[in-house]
């Protein structure tokens, strides 16, 4: 169990694909608030980090925990706290934005007020609302996407590549809204390869190198 | 900041209906799985172009026919989850896998029930097979018992194979042996149902009884079970 202020404890944590040791013996602690920034180049790791920390990846050898909760035992538990958005946006093409709102608002216990600030936010206006989202533009995907991170309200964002395919205007609105999360006391972890962009918004960074974490100090 | 874990009956309620959206919104299933469940009934009644013949299989072909269709919807119900990869998204919300479970077989059993109406429409008019009032009766139960059997096991099987490699020819070898019992159980049934064979409709109530056991069976095992093969 790690201790009240941090939101993730690695120690020589190993998690295999196949056999293919993807994080091996990683380590790494991340306190409550911050926002950390994860870089490294393309297999190096960085998902698999994201991926386990969201309790998708099952934990071969060493210990993680992720706001208290042992991933090895209370993997549903942290879960509930945790908010990710991987290379795919999660969205069910058929469905209109709108749609897939209210399905993840349903699912996760958001209020219609909460899913329409949201979509505003994430400038999901009427129409873009009910057009279904297999017709929709990769930024705009990712937008709605967006919107339905932020109704999760999670103490720990996992982004992987949260930038990808946005507009200017998509991109400094999502680095407001991390901002904002972080302030209200969010815990942020971004895998990015646009490390100038990213690494503004960042407190601290880290770089994973051959599935080791390797500390790269403070933003 | 945290939200509470949603109950599984609204789980299950929010899946079934995005389930069912989905697909009255596709239109996939009118439009490709029907004439294909439709075909596989003309090519039987080619194949077996004898109405004696015809008459006396006409159970077993009726269901062999739910059964192909069932493993395309199957497929179909967890590639809308893969296809933006939604099935981690859903994982990660951290909700109870039960409700997950409970929604997709709904859905899958109203599915199944559309189907099975048109199959045997069909059978009535391609076999000429007849239907008393009481073998209606004994026919809708069967339906929906079987249904409840198969959405189960394919909503077991389908989310087990979603994640693995080469899912399209893993489910129909998962699934078939498992749903052998329902199968047979059906089909008696029906044989009954339709009257063929010599076969009264008092001999099919008990094979109603052992369709609802095997329901009851595979709709409980696979809520206990669905969480812990489809999470990893």
């Amino acid at each position: 169990m790690s201790s009240g202020d941090e939101a993730v404890r690695l120690r020589n944590a190993v998690v295999l694909l196949g056999s293919f040791p993807a994080l091996a013996e990683a380590s790494l602690v991340v306190e409550r608030g911050e926002i950390v920034l994860i870089s490294g180049a393309n297999g190096a790791g960085k998902t698999t980090l994201l991926r386990l920390c969201a309790g998708l990846l099952p934990l071969a050898r060493g210990e993680a925990s992720v706001l208290g909760f042992n991933l090895a035992t209370q993997r549903k538990e942290a879960q509930l706290h945790v908010g990710m958005l991987g290379h795919a946006n999660g969205l069910y093409l058929d469905l209109t934005a709108q749609e897939n709102l209210q399905f993840w608002g349903s699912i996760v216990g958001a209020s219609s007020r909460e899913m329409a600030l949201s979509a505003q936010r994430m400038g999901l206006h009427s129409r873009l609302l009910n057009t279904p989202v297999a017709k929709m533009s990769a930024g705009q995907r990712r937008r709605t996407a967006l919107a339905i991170l932020v109704i999760r309200r999670a103490s720990l964002w996992l982004l992987d590549e949260p930038h990808a395919g946005l507009d200017a205007a998509g991109r400094d609105e999502i680095d407001i809204i991390l901002r904002e999360a972080a302030t209200a006391g969010a815990t942020i972890i971004v895998a990015s390869h646009e490390l100038e962009r990213a690494g503004a918004l960042a407190t601290r960074r880290i770089e994973v190198v051959g599935g080791a974490v390797v500390e790269r100090g403070v933003q | 900041m945290k939200r509470h874990s949603t109950s599984t009956w609204t789980v299950a309620r929010t899946i079934a209906s995005k389930d069912l959206r989905i697909e009255w919104r596709s239109k996939v299933l009118v439009n490709q799985v029907l004439p294909f469940a439709a075909i596989v009934m003309v090519l039987f009644a080619f194949a077996l172009d004898n109405d004696g013949i015809l008459q006396r299989v006409a159970p077993g072909l009726v269901w062999l026919a739910v059964l192909f269709t069932s493993l395309i919807i199957v497929q179909r119900t967890f590639a809308i989850e893969s296809a933006d990869n939604a099935l981690d998204a859903i994982k990660v919300a951290g909700v109870p896998s039960a409700g997950v479970f409970i929604g997709k077989s709904v859905a899958l059993v109203a599915q199944l029930l559309l189907f099975e109406c048109v199959l045997v429409l069909l059978a009535l008019v391609l076999y000429q097979v007849h239907l008393s009032w009481g073998g209606v009766v004994l026919l809708v139960t069967v339906s929906v018992l079987a249904n409840i059997g198969l959405a189960a096991m394919g909503a077991l099987y389908g989310g087990l194979g979603a994640a693995a490699k080469g899912r399209e020819t893993l489910l129909p070898l998962l699934l078939l042996p498992a749903v052998a019992p329902v199968l047979i159980g059906a089909t008696r049934a029906t044989e009954s149902a339709f009257g063929v064979g010599g076969a009264s409709l008092g001999e099919g109530w008990p094979w109603v009884a052992l369709l609802a056991v095997f329901g009851a069976l595979f709709g409980f095992g696979g809520t206990l079970a669905f969480g812990v093969l489809t999470e990893e």
